[in-house]
């Protein structure tokens, strides 16, 4: 039975472990807002962009109003969360209901609809050249950490037609329609030897060409909550979850303890 | 109904009222006795005795949870993803249910792992128990076509390619391959038709199949017994009453002990379930979260972990014909161990350092090529599945030889045991 023990305990460690990872608050390991607008003056060492991570919580309540406010604001437009519906968030995020149809909801919506856009398909799949993907399960298939680098490393390229393109998903469909709020930046490489003697050009570090309407910080935050909401959209039914699961194992602990007692007791005589 | 009365044989018949009723007309006390509280069972189990009963649970979970899900996933290449989702989000605890069969489907793999495991640290397959072994093993091939043909029911993108993949090798066959592939699919490709029959297999015909199995393997096990650590047959000492002298009563001796491992095992399926139901790609990967898309493959395309092992050994080979051959022999080598055993003793305890040696190649080998098999298909990964697919192929086919040379220690003539 000690093996058993210790082998439950190393398991349960881990998803408190994993719980204590990411506190709502903690500073993030890589404080790309900042860094990324340093300018290329001081650089001395390369924009590690790849190990960004999100850093969100999705029981982080205010994160998820914030972000669910962001998404309708700036993504919606384009892309829709087809098995969301608006109440539904409502529910799960304490938005009272007036403040949901006044806020989120769009004119000429109920609140059970579904979160879908106004932009046809077609039309976007002819400006786009592909119809933005719905993002009901975006956070699922890619990450919340791939989220968060593809919305904070866009840079301005004026040979796309977008005039932009990103680090994180290059030759990306989709403008950098942040740009308004984090600035516009470029992207500024050096020169590698490679293998063979020649050189190739690698991603250094962003160059601000102009500031936005929000700080680095302020941009960063924006960002991690609206990360922070599709994450949520994802599975939502996963704070509900993890709390649940708590007394779950709590419960079944209990039971584990009392049908060893049981055990003991009835093997007594076994020699 | 009194203690006396249910171990006195013979005496069904005798007692009065409902109970006595029934059991003139079905054999209730005789099936319970003969099956559980006399039916003796080494009293030296270890921890490697859990799985049996775990799986038996494992397939009750999935049987239930399937049962569920089966009201409201709706069978469709238009119709599937979608009511997955609905499942997830609008049906309430849908996502228990649905995350209990997803996790419950890797959960049974690693309970069976480890239950045939136990078999080849025990020499549970030799004689008398080379039936009960044969019917685990088909129950391991149907289980395996159970997962695979779940696997594509969400509908996701990976669910599309694997089972592109999949069926595709039926198509090395040669002669027959190609027609053959057409009329799996019923399609010219993987499409809703396939979905469609798959949701047939999955739900009812191969499950059918599971059940009679496991009967069957219940039945030749109550009938030569149970194995156990030391390899001692505990039918061959026995008491006055005809009681083997290392047996104890399998009720309620075994039935409390397995409580324990219940107990456990749930604690650490509730963790999955509740905390990690991806369990890091492993469990439900992330491909998945994307409907089918015939023009997109996910990169890399990789089966679930359970069939990685085999999936290496197919990708190892150039010619895709021997790999598939190669895959189908390392699957079905299993089946052979009870004649390609060789050794006079079962368990390890008391083999030599011979048959220890390839137990742990072996063991090595596999969670290589477990993981070799997840791996993308490119260097060094191949030339190593290279590399670790000869000791788990040398395991069994080189077992007729290094088995009957290999020394071993004298075997006690009771049972032991080791804390």
């Amino acid at each position: 039975m000690g093996k058993f023990a210790s082998v439950v305990l190393i398991l349960l460690a881990a998803p408190l472990a994993q719980a204590a990872e990411a506190p709502p608050d903690a500073p993030n390991d890589a404080p790309g807002g900042t860094q990324a607008m340093a300018g290329g003056a001081e650089a001395s060492s390369p924009l590690r962009w790849e190990s960004w991570r999100a850093g969100n919580s999705v029981v982080d309540r205010a994160s998820l109003q914030r972000g669910a406010r962001n998404f309708m604001n700036y993504c919606n437009g384009c892309h829709s969360l087809k098995y969301m519906r608006y109440q539904r968030m409502a529910d799960d995020m304490q938005i009272p209901l007036n403040t949901l149809s006044a806020n989120l909801v769009p004119p000429g919506s109920s609140p059970l609809d579904y979160v879908t856009t106004a932009m046809p398909a077609a039309d976007s799949a002819n400006w786009f050249g592909k119809t933005p993907p719905d993002l009901s399960l975006i956070a699922r298939s890619r990450s919340p950490d791939y989220l968060y680098r593809f919305l904070k490393t866009f840079y301005a390229d004026p040979s796309r037609a977008t005039g932009s393109d990103n680090l994180a998903y290059p030759l990306t469909a989709m403008p950098a329609v942040l740009s308004d709020l984090e600035g516009v930046k470029s992207a500024v490489y050096r020169d590698v030897k490679t293998g063979s003697g020649s050189t190739e050009k690698v991603f250094d570090h962003f160059q601000t060409i102009s500031p936005g309407n929000l700080t680095p910080e302020e941009f960063d935050g924006f960002v991690r909550d609206t990360v922070n909401f599709l994450d949520y959209v994802g599975d939502p039914a996963q704070v509900e979850r993890q709390s649940m699961g708590l007394w779950v194992v709590l419960f079944l602990l209990l039971l584990t303890a009392l049908a060893m007692m049981l055990k003991k007791e009835y093997w007594k005589d076994v020699h | 109904m009194t203690p006396e009365a249910a171990n006195r044989p013979g005496q069904r018949a005798a007692r009065g009222g409902l109970w006595g009723w029934i059991n003139q007309r079905l054999p209730v006390d005789l099936f319970w006795r003969s099956q559980l509280s006399e039916y003796f069972a080494p009293k030296n189990f270890n921890i490697w005795y859990y799985f049996g009963s775990l799986a038996l649970l494992v397939l009750v979970l999935q049987l239930l949870t399937g049962i569920f899900l089966t009201m409201f996933y709706k069978v469709g290449a238009t119709t599937s993803f979608d009511s997955v989702e609905f499942i997830m989000r609008e049906v309430p605890y849908g996502w228990l249910i649905r995350y209990l069969h997803s996790t419950g489907a890797s959960a049974f793999f690693i309970v069976v792992y480890l239950h045939m495991y136990r078999s080849l640290l025990y020499g549970s397959y030799k004689a008398p128990r080379e039936l009960l072994w044969l019917f685990g093993m088909i129950i391991y091939l149907a289980l395996m076509a159970e997962a695979f043909l779940g696997y594509v029911l969400p509908w996701g993108n990976m669910s599309f390619w694997a089972a592109t993949v999949i069926i595709n090798l039926f198509g090395t066959i040669p002669g027959i391959g190609p027609g053959l592939v057409e009329w799996i699919r019923g399609d010219y490709g993987i499409a809703d038709a396939t979905l469609n029959r798959f949701f047939s297999l999955h739900v009812v015909a191969v499950p059918l199949v599971l059940l009679l199995l496991v009967t069957l393997h219940l039945v030749a096990l109550h009938e030569v017994g149970s194995n156990n650590p030391d390899g001692v047959e505990i039918k061959d000492k026995k008491d006055a009453r005809g009681r083997p002298l290392d047996g104890i009563a399998f009720h309620p001796y075994y039935t409390v002990k397995d409580i324990v491992g219940v107990c456990v095992f749930l604690t650490l399926l509730a963790i999955v379930v509740f905390f990690v139901p991806t369990f890091g790609d492993l469990f439900l990967e992330k491909a998945n979260f994307e409907p089918a898309n015939p023009l997109s493959t996910p990169d890399p395309i990789s089966p679930s972990w359970y069939f990685t092992p085999y999936y290496a050994i197919l990708r190892a080979v150039p010619n895709q014909r021997i790999g598939a051959l190669l895959m189908l022999i390392a699957v079905v080598s299993f089946f052979f161990l009870p004649w390609l055993d060789r050794s006079p003793v079962k368990s390890m305890r008391y083999r030599g350092w011979i048959s220890r040696s390839f137990l742990g190649l072996f063991t090595i080998s596999f969670l290589g090529l477990m993981y070799l098999g997840m791996q993308p298909a490119q260097e060094p990964y191949v030339t190593m599945a290279r590399i670790f697919a000869v000791p788990y192929f040398a395991y069994f086919w080189l077992m007729p030889f290094y088995s009957r040379i290999d020394a071993v220690k004298p075997v006690p003539e009771r049972v032991t045991f080791h804390g």
